[in-house]
């Protein structure tokens, strides 16, 4: 075993990453009925309902008004902060014809074009991304 | 006896599939992606594995929320390509290996890895990219797989180490299986990404080609780094990469690289790609 022994140091360890949600056991409780409701949308009779009235399909979920507003706003980050996770979260992107690097993009903060001209530079750079307290 | 005979490791970028679905691999920006992997398709047609085990994970496709397994085989006689919410990928059925998977599978157990059986279940982009990588458009796949799905999407993973020993767990059923068998063993996902966040887009290729490295030789260091490692240095789906060490696990003490490939990017991620053999 040479796993972390203290599972508290573990989970506050994730809390200091810049610009990241980890997604944990609290995340995944949260966001579970959110998730689930993303979920949904792998079906294309569900697909349809959603496409034809999205408050009244979302209704159908016991889903926190926030989560409700932020998935009819597609405000991904905000998403994740209510517990979505970006994989279940894609369902409600690839419904829209979305793909991954437009619906990335989004949470970057950057336009579209900035964010594959980035991309295509090498990337995010690792510096300064690593830790928020030791700055690195 | 059946033996595993090579180690493959490789993204499994959903973008990749669609570039191949639609017939864009020789595009200016997929073709170098796509470039690195000829190498491997002339070597599979003369390796001709029987079976392939094939690590990934799925990506919200056959487990939602409702049930996450931390390892689990697939011991059915077919897994269909799945409809990932733009209908399913026009690729083939991948046909599995019951007897193998099933044999696997108790032998894990019996070993103290706790596995998931599944009976039915179909496959995302994490099982079919690879499998387009290596054997390219195809009306056949050319050998059965077995998928061994791993839960890196909520926390915790299984650690590295964990990872690593399922694989030497892994080799150790395959030899004891009686068939002759030519096995593969493949581990998936990765390189380094991060598909979230203000942080989205991260990419740190000196990591990953230390990593790379480190995946030949007799070194096991890779099996000690700690999932913290993996969301800071390479971005919060580069933890993906623990699926990797399953592969390294299961090539023994001793590996040799036959060949490496490394761009970016393929849409968000670092396409990262290995061939391995283990030494005895």
């Amino acid at each position: 075993m040479t796993g972390p022994r203290d599972i508290h140091e573990y989970l506050a360890q994730f809390e200091d990453i810049p610009g990241t949600r980890v997604f944990t056991a609290k995340r995944a409780r949260q966001g579970y009925h959110l998730n689930q409701f993303a979920m949904s949308l792998m079906k294309p009779e569900n697909r349809e309902r959603w496409k034809a009235d999205e408050r009244a399909y979302l209704d159908e979920w016991p889903m926190s008004e926030e989560q409700k507003q932020a998935m009819l706003d597609r405000d991904y980050n905000r998403l994740l902060d209510l517990g979505g996770n970006i994989y279940f979260l894609a369902k409600v992107f690839s419904t829209d014809g979305k793909s991954f690097v437009q619906a990335v993009s989004t949470m970057s903060g950057m336009s579209l074009e900035d964010y594959m001209a980035m991309m295509i530079a090498g990337g995010r750079s690792p510096e300064g991304q690593r830790s928020i307290k030791d700055k690195r | 006896m059946a033996r595993i005979t090579a180690g493959v490791a490789t993204s499994h970028i959903p973008a990749l599939g669609v570039a191949s679905d639609l017939g864009k691999t020789d595009e200016a920006y997929w073709a170098p992606a796509f470039a690195g992997y000829e190498w491997t398709r002339q070597w599979e047609r003369a390796e001709r594995p029987d079976v392939v085990i094939l690590v990934y994970n799925d990506h919200a496709t056959a487990f939602d929320m409702k049930i996450i397994p931390t390892f689990a085989i697939g011991c059915a006689e077919q897994f269909k390509p799945a409809d990932e919410g733009w209908g399913p990928r026009a690729v083939p059925v991948v046909e599995g290996h019951p007897d193998l998977a099933w044999h696997i599978a108790q032998s894990l157990i019996l070993d103290e890895f706790d596995m998931t059986i599944i009976n039915e279940m179909d496959v995302d982009h994490g099982l079919t990219v690879p499998l387009t990588m290596m054997f390219g458009k195809t009306e056949q796949w050319p050998c059965k797989v077995i998928p061994l799905a791993v839960n890196v999407v909520t926390y915790p993973p299984p650690s590295g180490n964990r990872c690593w020993a399922l694989g030497e767990a892994i080799a150790r059923a395959v030899e004891s299986f009686p068939e002759d068998l030519n096995v593969q063993i493949w581990g998936t996902g990765g390189m380094s990404h991060q598909l979230q966040g203000p942080r989205a887009g991260l990419i740190n290729a000196a990591w990953d080609k230390d990593f790379l490295d480190g995946l030949s030789g007799e070194t096991d260091r890779l099996r000690h780094i700690p999932h913290i490692e993996y969301l800071r240095e390479t971005g919060s789906e580069g933890i993906e990469m623990v699926m990797w060490l399953v592969m390294r696990g299961a090539l023994g003490i001793k590996t040799e690289e036959l060949h490496r490939h490394y761009h970016v990017p393929a849409s968000n991620t670092a396409v990262g790609h290995i061939v391995l053999r283990p030494v005895d």
